[in-house]
């Protein structure tokens, strides 16, 4: 189903025409309401009078995830206090978190955003949405349920933790909509699976983000949990989930550009990449009024298609995320994303997909230390066939990412299964 | 005799055969035989114990990962030239042996052997007169 079918299959011509309305007067509200902005476009010699379609984008200035810090905690509101109706705020691994402010029209265009993603995963009003984002600061929990209550669906607000409770209300009240992270739904299924309860539950659809994630979890989550299993994507910085979200055809997460205006650019210069190029993410909201965002660099690597989607809707679509520009690790001068291990095992299938990375520098020299299980039947009494195992692994990560690990295989469970986002690197290296 | 080994998959980490062994213990599971064959990370603790179907029970609810391995025992008296009687049987039908290992079963010192083809081997053993 398309929840607004008015802007989601609007012609692109039209589209433009929205976005470039809306970039002038947004642009215009920054530049008059947040000293930074100001600052920024008088040191680039830009004026707001010089943006005149959403071509002149190119004309502004990035902002960073290190401005939203340096601003701390409101110094990018660009309304009044008065006018705004919600914080949130990410977690921070160093120092103070990013605050986020919402106004009321900004809180309902959120809604919107999530009701449109749950819708193009084939919820309705007929559903009973569980969401196991953790609610509160997180804009996981909080959104999910917005969006749920908007699209009209029936809400069963679990929150993330407590999974055998979880498990049974999702059995009692017969949830067909799960909303949490990729690594808490593993989990959950791998739970369910332990109970039995595989029949028993009536989940249609999963609506996974706040992590990047691959298809072969993908297929994992849908075979485990008997769904279909959609990107939900979203960053506390744009509003929260459900800036994009995939449809029925899981070929790519539609992001909803009417209201948040997605460009790819080098992460090295700045420069926009064409359609189909890997490049940093960056989104401009175009219609949000308390913390308006500029040229919002996400760190997020992928790519755009702009092709109109078999589902009828013609808002452009972004490819998988293949990491985060901090994710990224550099073994041995080698760029590593953790989600390729990932992939990896997933393609392996006597291998679970959790994992853990260790790296170190020992004698100048870094290494890479992957502990993995196997899946339930392949751990044996066959140390060869085991270390036979780790040794294919090995070749596999050698071929894709071009460096060699070293393998561990270690106890089933022993590798944490995560509620919130999964940590899965561990790096003891010292730069000086 | 053909019996039931449990085979555990362990980690190389301090005090982890201690905690299987703590298990058995508690579930009142006597160990007649045990060995430890190790690799690089981990090893494979291999048990023959009173009571096969709770151990694994057990060993399985302390979420180890736990096969059943079916090995030989066969009689190899306290003599000098049994263990060698056993071999030879064995290479004289080129049966090779993965591992074994000996324990004692009241009395009788008994050999743990593993091979490919257990049937076969047992043909064997019967045939030389070892049971
Ligand atoms: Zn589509």
């Amino acid at each position: 189903m398309i929840f607004n079918p008015e802007k989601e299959c609007m012609s692109r011509e039209d589209l433009r025409k929205l976005q470039s309305e809306r970039l002038v007067k947004i642009v215009k509200h920054a530049y008059d309401n947040v000293p930074m902005y100001k600052e920024r476009m008088d040191a680039l010699g830009v004026k707001p009078e010089d943006i005149k379609s959403i071509d002149d984008i190119v004309k502004l200035p990035f902002t960073t995830k290190k401005d939203l810090r340096d601003f701390y905690p409101d110094k990018l509101f660009a309304v009044p206090r008065s006018e705004i109706v919600r914080f949130h705020a990410s977690s921070g691994t160093t120092g103070k978190p990013i605050v986020a402010g919402y106004t009321a029209h900004d809180v309902e265009n959120w809604a919107e955003g999530v009701a449109r993603c749950l819708a193009a995963g084939g919820m309705s009003k007929e559903d009973t949405i569980q969401v196991s984002y953790g609610y509160g600061l997180f804009t996981g929990g909080l959104g999910a349920h917005d969006g749920a209550t908007k699209l009209g669906a029936a809400v069963l607000p679990t929150s993330a933790g407590n999974t055998a409770k979880q498990i049974m209300l999702m059995e009692d009240l017969q949830s067909t909509g799960l909303c949490c992270t990729p690594s808490y739904a593993l989990f959950l299924a791998e739970e369910i699976e332990k109970e039995g309860k595989k029949d028993a539950v009536k989940l249609k659809s999963g609506f996974f983000g706040a992590e990047p994630w691959t298809e072969g979890m993908r297929k994992e989550l849908e075979a485990k949990l008997g769904i279909k299993a959609y990107d939900l994507y979203g960053l506390t910085e744009i509003s929260g989930p459900g800036v994009g979200g995939e449809c029925e055809c899981q070929n790519g997460t539609h992001l909803w550009e009417d209201m948040f205006y997605p460009e790819i650019i080098n992460p090295e210069t700045g420069e926009q990449l064409p359609d189909g190029v890997e490049g940093e993410l960056v989104f401009t909201t175009l219609d949000k009024w308390g913390m308006p965002m500029l040229r919002y660099r996400t760190r997020d690597l992928t790519h755009l298609i702009h092709e109109k989607c078999e589902c009828g809707r013609t808002l452009c679509r972004m490819g998988r995320i293949l990491g985060r520009t901090d994710d990224m690790l550099i073994i041995r001068g080698v760029n590593v994303f953790p989600s390729q291990v990932e992939s990896i095992l997933l393609e392996i299938p006597e291998f679970q997909g959790q994992y853990y990375i260790t790296v170190d520098r020992v004698n100048n020299v870094d290494t890479f230390d992957i502990d993995v299980e196997l899946r339930e039947e392949y751990y044996s009494d066959d140390i060869a066939a085991m270390n036979k195992l780790a040794d294919k692994l090995v070749g596999r990560i050698v071929s894709v990412i071009g460096i060699k690990p070293k393998i561990h295989i270690v106890e089933p469970g022993s590798i944490t299964r995560s509620m919130g986002k999964a940590k899965h690197v561990t790096d003891n290296r010292k730069f000086k | 005799m053909i019996i039931q080994q449990i085979s555990v998959f362990l980690e190389n980490r301090a005090g982890r055969t201690a905690e299987v062994a703590k298990i058995l213990a508690e579930a009142n599971i006597d160990i007649q035989a045990y060995n430890i064959a190790e690799s690089n990370d981990f090893g494979v603790f291999r048990l023959i114990v009173s009571d096969t179907e709770g151990a694994v029970i057990a060993l399985k609810k302390a979420g180890l990962a736990v096969v059943l391995t079916t090995v030989l025992s066969a009689s190899c008296p306290n003599t000098p030239g049994s263990l060698t009687k056993i071999l030879d049987v064995l290479a004289g039908k080129s049966i090779s042996v993965d591992y074994m290992y000996s324990y004692i079963h009241g009395d009788a010192n008994q050999a743990i052997i593993r091979t490919k083809d257990i049937e076969a081997c047992q043909a064997a053993l019967i045939a030389a007169g070892i049971a």
